[in-house]
């Protein structure tokens, strides 16, 4: 039986633990700290979490100003808040200063269902892989979560992590030395690749035993850092295939799959990028649902391969 | 405040105010008039008020000073080359390829500076979190942040107003360069938030108002403010944009305008003779 493990939860406990060894940890979070779980941190370390209200341009700007103290502030909010309201904090009072903040956006992509398109974050991606100095960081289960929270803490700057709302299957295998920052090989295959993380990770594996009842072999990578893109290890991963599919719960535009084409410029395959195709989101029932409405299913990853291979239409 | 010490103050004011047009120097454009009207502000604070290592900039009991204002950035670098933190000839590197010394304040970049702001509205919330961390540390440093008035049009600075007093962060200091003007013209012909006092008392802070050229009466609202605990403080300082050269005063072309070399010297002449 596989074993799920609510992401948003794992991150809320796994921050007391961390701060508990380590005081400089604070945590800041817009009236969404029962979603994000900085609750529990507030719960353990009161003087330790700052309720800034709904107002998340300041609270990023306090971050800041916490980190440029000797702190290390882990801001919360729905992704698409803390990347978008504000943004220009991010930008300007974060990343230009190379301030240790790590963002924690929660709820992405389609994960916040019934909320609908303003809360749905398909763009978070995007525009913190533009800033430099940002770490872009997308954990495809729960033990990756953790494993996002001991790097940022390495990282002396500002770094982004995606959690989302659902439930993950844990798909981290324990393997010593092995570091987010690198993609994961998670099954060989000969004849493609994917590149897929978050969520698309599980979906791409389901994929890969569909095909392999047909006879096309695709090999699995998860990508969980997307910036720093180990750019070397794509283009090892996808220098002996005949193409590449990579898969995101994200816009097409400006996430994974833009940053695999960047690292494959010079060394061009025939590429099929899966994802949300320039659209926003829209309430439904369930998470399911919007992924297969909007095409982020295993069947997609199949049809897609079989074109790449020649067997199938378009 | 003694007499000695009220000349010792101005002769600094004259020195930062000869600093900004050195940084400007001739020919291209640079942010005199606000820098100017902060000038006094930034010489009671360097030289009175703040405690601070010219030496260690870093030292974690400093007194923070954030020019929220980022472009009036020329007082800071003015005052922060007279007090030692780097030499005085570097002023007029200003905004060069290469430089230290940016167009905006980059605290990577130069001793002394605290945050990277011009993008306005911003420092507040940064100056915020730092007296946050000093509280949580148990160091009694003090946040200096310096605001221009037409700044106060953006939300953020509300959003720090409302956060800090909630906070009841006695440990932050806002001044405000109430200078009537910005970058376009006259603030009450062009944009007027209004009721700059009345705003941030009705927000929780406890407000002073002086004249931002006085020496003595800013040296004594910085006094009162170190005082005063339970709420952040703002001081609303009356200031005149471009003060102490003739010709820059109350003119928004010298927003950010450029010097001849007859401007410059005149300047240069004009505030060594300046009584303040």
């Amino acid at each position: 039986m596989t074993k799920l493990a609510c992401p948003r939860e794992t991150y809320g406990k796994y921050l007391v633990q961390v701060a508990a060894k380590d005081e400089r940890i604070v945590a800041l979070d817009a009236d969404l700290s029962g979603s994000t779980m900085s609750c529990l941190l507030r719960q353990e370390f009161p003087q330790r979490h700052f309720e800034m209200g709904i107002a998340e341009q300041n609270m990023v700007a306090v971050a800041a100003g916490l980190a440029f103290s000797g702190k290390i502030p882990f801001v919360h909010s729905f992704s698409i808040f803390l990347t978008g309201r504000a943004f220009e904090q991010v930008r300007q009072s974060v990343a230009l200063a190379n301030a240790n903040v790590k963002l924690v956006g929660s709820s992405y992509g389609f994960s916040d269902f019934g909320d609908g398109a303003t809360h749905q974050a398909l763009e978070d991606v995007a525009v913190m892989r533009v800033l430099p100095n940002l770490t872009v960081l997308v954990p495809m289960d729960a033990k990756e979560v953790e494993e996002a929270v001991d790097l940022a803490l390495k990282i002396d700057g500002p770094v982004y992590i995606r959690i989302s709302r659902s439930p993950m299957e844990f798909l981290r295998k324990e393997q010593p030395g092995s570091s987010l920052l690198e993609p994961s090989l998670m099954a060989e295959g000969q004849d493609l690749v994917v590149f897929a993380n978050g969520l698309m990770t599980k979906t791409a594996l389901e994929a890969r035993e569909i095909l392999a009842q047909e006879g096309i072999s695709i090999r699995v990578v998860n990508v969980s850092c997307v910036k720093p893109l180990a750019e070397e290890s794509i283009r090892r991963l996808a220098a002996d295939v005949q193409g590449v599919i990579t898969v995101e719960e994200h816009s097409v535009i400006g996430g994974l799959g833009s940053a695999v084409l960047e690292a494959l410029a010079l060394t061009p395959k025939p590429t099929c990028l899966i994802g949300v195709q320039d659209t926003f989101g829209q309430s439904a029932q369930s998470h399911e649902e919007l992924l297969e409405h909007y095409g982020l299913t295993k069947e997609a990853i199949c049809e897609r391969a079989r074109f790449l291979m020649g067997r199938g239409q378009k | 405040m003694e007499k000695r010490d009220l000349a010792y103050l101005k002769s600094k004011a004259r020195k930062v105010r000869e600093g900004i047009v050195r940084a400007i120097g001739v020919g291209q454009k640079g942010h005199l008039g606000g820098s100017m009207s902060s000038a006094d502000l930034v010489t009671a604070l360097y030289f009175y008020k703040m405690r601070h290592w010219p030496d260690n900039p870093s030292h974690p009991d400093r007194d923070r000073l954030i020019f929220s204002k980022g472009h009036s950035v020329l007082a800071q670098y003015a005052a922060l080359a007279e007090c030692g933190y780097f030499p005085v000839e570097a002023l007029s590197t200003t905004k060069q390829l290469g430089s230290f010394l940016q167009g905006h304040p980059e605290r990577d970049r130069t001793p002394g500076i605290e945050a990277n702001t011009g993008s306005l509205g911003q420092g507040l919330s940064i100056g915020l979190g730092m007296a946050l961390a000093g509280r949580l540390d148990n160091r009694d440093y003090k946040v200096y942040v310096i605001l221009g008035d037409a700044e106060l049009a953006e939300g953020q600075i509300w959003e720090a107003a409302t956060a800090a007093a909630f906070y009841k962060t006695d440990n932050l200091v806002a001044i405000v360069d109430h200078n009537k003007m910005q970058a376009t013209g006259k603030i009450p012909e062009l944009y007027d938030v209004g009721a700059v006092a009345l705003k941030f008392a009705s927000f929780g802070w406890r407000v002073l108002e002086v004249d931002g050229h006085d020496l003595a009466a800013v040296v004594e609202a910085l006094d009162e403010a170190d005082v005063s605990t339970g709420q952040p403080v703002a001081i609303i300082a009356h200031t005149v944009k471009g003060k102490g050269v003739s010709f820059a005063e109350h003119v928004a072309s010298f927003h950010n305008g450029a010097l001849t070399a007859e401007q410059y010297e005149q300047a240069l002449r004009e505030i060594a003779q300046d009584e303040v």
